[in-house]
């Protein structure tokens, strides 16, 4: 069984963004670049899978510029077997994205596609329900637990309220939560041995793909700040000024 | 020009959230749709026609929405859009899990892209959503024929009560088959959903422990009537499940009042509740970034501030 897993290369989650002082966007000119936290997830579920002997291969995806060569070395650096990197320049949005990795789901029959359930820059969320939508497969998003068994998969998601578990047939899509487990750190042997692991690279015109974006963005701005207020020396004048002041006890 | 509303429900009754998305949806100016799918949802249906601002509802009714999953439901909003031949302009749905779930299967089917998350809408086809954890906020154009949008809660008011309005009947699109529920577990608690409630009492890693966590917050929130969420740590740390968090990838939560007890002020957790009207903070570390969004800041050790909270209220 082979197992699909794009990964998206962003900026590192411990980077404090900037907003570009011309509205365009944010900057992200010398700014440190990582996988996507949650498609890390998805590399470990996919490589866990196949440690377990219920997966024969992991193949890692990655849609962007040629800098994204990085973040499947990494993918592969984890455990994933080969890459494929879809290489463009032109800005993608998810349902691009979805269209893109179908072609790929077309030609590779992975049995599970494993994705992050939502990429930390564009905050979208939508290219694994996406992607599952125009397979016409089913979908398991927001996962906290994942097992694979002949021809079906068992997935807990966290929704509003706690937790729901469902029986899909595969091929199917999954997505992952924070939950689903804690990638491991690659060690410096595997991160050498990724260097060798076959890495294809394709264009979306190779796919018979329009990637051209349906959005526009008109603007970028930094949301208000919040100003600190006051600091109150003890909890009775903490309940005096919620009771007087905010009038919100 | 009609905007359709996906309803969450659990056939018993209509979540709250689809409550706020009416009213974003009403922001757009044209016939506001509901449409409820279930199987046996007689009561979301009735509550639905009652809600104010809404033109129509359409009811459908087929053991294939029982568990609300996105297979079905996204082939029937599909089915729905098409039947009205290019009068929708708009499908929304409330950015909660559900709606989450949903509507990009809707959009991917649609052929056209998801504006996730708006918190503002400019015009009919302009919007603005945060990105980047809420550190930024972006305003985008569509140029589709139909624009599928998940709505933030927390931006918009909840829709009040009005008249009652018609009811239409659709025929289901049928089971796909493709999913099955085997089961949920739902955290039962006597306290208020943390999406809709009006105080907030949040933990986070100086809580020590999930004992603690209990021991000390639970009585405050009983005594103000509050719901217990927690930071990313909190939960991390398995003091509590994972519906507690707060944060960016946890719920984004805007209540009256905002209680951050032994919470640093992570700039993930920030972007789940600065938009709290009133946030107060108490931690140890005057250091703590919390301080800064605070409105009002109390420097001291949780397990002697807080019951003296409790006693004080």
């Amino acid at each position: 069984m082979k197992i699909l897993v794009p990964v998206k290369r962003v900026v590192d989650y411990n980077v404090k963004v900037r907003v570009k002082s011309d509205g365009s966007g944010v900057d992200t000119a010398n700014v440190k670049m990582s996988m996507n936290p949650f498609d890390e997830i998805a590399v470990e579920e996919a490589v866990r899978l196949k440690e377990a002997g219920v997966a024969t291969e992991v193949v890692a995806v990655s849609c962007g510029v040629g800098a994204c060569q990085e973040t499947l070395r990494t993918a592969m650096a984890i455990g994933a077997d080969r890459g494929i990197l879809v290489e463009t320049d032109v800005d993608l949005q998810p349902l691009a994205v979805a269209k893109l990795l179908k072609a790929l789901c077309d030609k590779e029959q992975p049995q599970v596609v494993i994705c992050g359930k939502q990429a930390i820059d564009d905050d979208a969320n939508q290219t694994g329900q996406m992607l599952s939508a125009l397979m016409g497969w089913p979908q398991a998003t927001f996962a906290s637990k994942v097992a694979v068994s002949a021809g079906k998969a068992t997935v807990t998601r966290e929704i509003d309220g706690g937790l729901e578990t469902l029986e899909i047939s595969l091929p199917a899509v999954v997505s992952t939560d924070l939950r689903l487990n804690e990638p491991r750190y690659a060690t410096l042997p595997n991160i050498m041995k990724a260097k060798k692991k076959p890495l294809e690279t394709v264009k979306p015109a190779d796919l018979g793909v329009d990637v051209t974006p349906r959005l526009t963005t008109i603007k970028v701005a930094e949301p208000a700040k919040r100003s600190a207020g006051v600091m109150v020396a003890d909890v009775a004048q903490l309940v005096e000024k919620l009771k007087n002041e905010a009038k919100v006890l | 020009m009609t905007i359709l509303v996906v309803a969450e429900h659990d056939n018993a009754s209509l979540k709250g959230a689809t409550l706020n998305t009416i009213s974003a949806a009403a922001k757009l100016g044209g016939d506001v749709v509901v449409l409820v799918a279930g199987a046996g949802a007689v009561a979301a249906v009735e509550a639905a026609a009652k809600v104010a601002g809404v033109a129509k509802v359409l009811s459908v009714d087929s053991a294939a929405f029982a568990d609300l999953g996105a297979e079905n439901l996204a082939a029937q909003v599909l089915a729905v859009v098409k039947a009205a031949g290019g009068a929708i302009s708009h499908v929304l749905a409330p950015a909660t899990t559900f709606g989450k779930n949903v509507l990009p299967r809707v959009a991917a089917l649609l052929d056209v892209a998801q504006i996730s998350e708006i918190v503002a809408i400019e015009s009919a086809d302009t919007f603005v959503r945060p990105i980047y954890a809420g550190n930024a906020l972006a305003t985008v154009k569509s140029a589709d024929p139909v624009k599928v949008i998940t709505v933030r809660t927390t931006a918009f008011e909840a829709a009040g009560e009005g008249g009652a309005v018609a009811v239409e009947q659709v025929a289901a699109a049928g089971d796909l088959g493709l999913s099955k529920l085997v089961g949920r577990e739902l955290t039962k608690s006597a306290r208020p959903e943390l999406g809709a409630a009006k105080i907030i009492v949040s933990g986070g890693r100086g809580m020590g422990s999930g004992e603690n966590y209990q021991k000390v917050l639970e009585p405050l929130a009983d005594k103000i009537g509050a719901a217990l969420g927690a930071s990313r740590a909190a939960v991390d740390a398995g003091y509590v499940p994972n519906d507690y968090q707060v944060g960016q990838t946890g719920k984004i939560v805007a209540p009256q009042l905002y209680i951050a007890v032994g919470i640093s002020g992570a700039i993930q957790h920030l972007a789940g509740m600065k938009d709290s009207k009133v946030i107060v903070a108490i931690n140890k570390d005057p250091e703590a970034p919390i301080f800064q969004v605070a409105d009002y800041g109390l420097v001291a050790d949780l397990f002697e501030a807080v019951p003296q909270l409790v006693a004080a209220v």
